[in-house]
């Protein structure tokens, strides 16, 4: 199954969703793709003006273009996903996209599609870690 | 080359980070990222004393304490972030006001959309530019010899010649062609001046059409209206020591610039929309059917509270004329209402982001228009300073500046 991480350039979730057999929807992908194959100069993330209009589909002309430009990348992925992972208040070497509006929109549009959902909170040790890793393991042998 | 450190949120999801880093080529810069490490950001959020919840936030942060704590090398700084964020605009501010407080460098801010474009922060990073490459002649409060400034508005274009540090001949016409209107204006400030073109030294061009007329009269000093206009100003209002802040409503964007000694070392430049700028005073005076010049003293004897007028578009604000006219309102009020609503949104929208030091010292073609003097310091809480010969500041900047190559 497709399982959206979040933060989606989290290397650890990545990994773990990879392990349990399923198949990853993060942000290496989308930006690999677009440094890879666009023939642009558009750096460092070669999001164009396009992507960012594109991004009207997840939230309105009103919203900040930072924002509507990261929901350009992750909002067709959170479409395509048959199930998320959501890791609360990471500190950001965890995996993070910046700006915690976009954070708060990716979470609900997650939640709108009523598609099954673990949300984790971010272990402060190791013991809540192994618990935190256990849950994510539970819920990942448990998607069919 | 010069280094102008970025401190951002958003560009590289915006797609404007190119044009960011094409606008500081084309004036010679560099721009650069202050190294950090993952440690450094808890800290300097610490320090800071403000914890915003989005972690780029917190990177502009750390980023800023670098350069305060002198671990990273820059010449000047841009802080910039996306266009409507509170949370960034809360930021944006306070970490211009922490990087002033803790280094001598030249600041910009700016809230950018995906439209941005290279040329609209051409003239911001010029001016940080020029603040840091060209302080000898920034510092220049004497002009020598026979020069002259062109100063080619969006609004006007203006001449002046100056000799000996005197003003000895001036004129303006409405912007047309930027040749045509600049070579009209300069004829007559030499005919006024009784001078011909060969016994000028030197010539220094500012405004819009400033890299035209720089090629077009061979000019000695080819600069953005920043800075020309903060040195035009201090000359004429003979402020050229201490402290004071410029500012200059324009046709098409305002600018604010705070200096000392006569060195620009802060501004902002605004114009996101025309309810803001000299556009919509020419507007309201149009739809008065009035000379422009007559609405300043119109406006002097209308009380603004007796018309609601307070729009940031000129279009709705000029619905509003259109509504408080309709209601039988006088022609005074309704003058006095359109000044105050041009500086009550300077206030809000530029002057937000600068820390206003005095005097306040009001230049450009609407300082002219005394109801607008009267409304900014209703609105400021202290009468600006006119000078005389105001909106000949960028001319006289050019003039001065320029016989520094002398």
């Amino acid at each position: 199954m497709k399982v959206f991480i979040d933060p989606p350039n989290s290397l650890i979730l990545f990994d773990l969703v990879e392990r349990f057999g399923h198949e990853p929807l993060g942000a290496m992908a989308v930006i690999q793709e677009r440094i890879d194959n666009i023939e642009l100069d558009m750096p460092p993330m070669n999001v164009t003006l396009d992507d960012v209009v594109k991004g009207l589909k997840y939230a309105g002309v009103e919203v900040p273009s930072g924002i509507r430009g990261r929901l350009a990348l992750w909002g067709p992925l959170i479409d395509e996903a048959d199930a998320a992972i959501i890791m609360e208040d990471p500190p950001f070497n965890f995996g993070c996209v910046g700006c915690e509006r976009s954070n708060e929109m990716v979470k609900y549009l997650l939640r709108r599609r009523g598609i099954p959902l673990i949300s984790v909170k971010y272990p402060e040790n190791e013991e809540e870690a192994k618990v935190t890793v256990g849950r994510i393991k539970e819920f990942l042998e448990g998607l069919k | 080359m010069i280094k102008i450190a970025q401190l951002s949120c958003g560009t590289e999801y915006s797609s404007v980070q190119y044009e960011i880093e094409k606008a500081a080529r084309s004036v010679g810069a560099k721009v650069v990222y202050p190294d950090v490490s993952y440690a450094d950001v808890s800290e300097a959020v610490k320090r800071f004393g403000f914890n915003p919840r989005s972690q780029q936030l917190k990177l502009m942060i750390a980023r800023a304490v670098q350069l305060a704590d002198e671990k990273y090398d820059a010449d000047a700084v841009f802080i910039t972030t996306c266009f409507r964020c509170a949370e960034a605009a809360l930021v944006r501010n306070e970490l211009r006001r922490f990087i002033q407080d803790n280094t001598r460098l030249p600041v910009v801010t700016y809230s950018f959309t995906e439209r941005l474009k290279a040329s609209q922060l051409l003239t911001r990073m010029e001016a940080l530019v020029t603040i840091v490459t060209r302080k000898d002649i920034l510092a220049r409060e004497r002009q020598t010899g026979l020069t002259a400034g062109i100063d080619s508005g969006s609004s006007t274009t203006k001449a002046l010649i100056m000799e000996n540090n005197k003003i000895i001949g001036k004129d303006w016409t409405s912007s047309g062609d930027v040749v045509q209107s600049a070579t009209a204006v300069l004829e007559n400030a030499m005919k006024e001046a009784g001078v011909e073109f060969k016994q000028i030294e030197a010539i220094g061009v500012t405004g819009y059409g400033r890299f035209t007329l720089g090629k077009h009269f061979n000019a000695k000093l080819v600069q953005e209206e920043l800075t020309v206009n903060s040195k035009g100003a201090v000359w004429l209002a003979d402020r050229q020591r201490g402290e004071a802040t410029i500012l200059d409503i324009g046709g098409m964007d305002n600018k604010a610039i705070t200096v000392r000694d006569g060195v620009p070392d802060n501004f902002t430049m605004g114009g996101i929309c025309a309810g803001a700028s000299g556009r919509f005073l020419e507007m309201t005076s149009k739809r008065l059917k009035i000379d422009i010049e007559d609405l300043g003293r119109l406006a002097d004897k209308g009380n603004w509270r007796n018309a609601k007028m307070n729009s940031y578009c000129s279009v709705f604000g000029i619905q509003d004329l259109v509504t408080t006219l309709g209601e039988g309102k006088t022609f005074e009020d309704v003058a006095a209402a359109a000044c105050h609503s041009v500086a009550e949104q300077v206030y809000e929208q530029q002057l937000q982001e600068i820390d206003v030091r005095h005097p306040i010292i009001q230049v450009g073609g609407t300082s002219l228009i005394s109801g607008l003097v009267t409304a900014v310091g209703e609105v400021l809480g202290e009468k600006p300073i006119v000078p005389p010969n105001s909106q000949y500041i960028g001319a006289v900047g050019g003039a001065l500046l320029s016989s520094g190559f002398l």
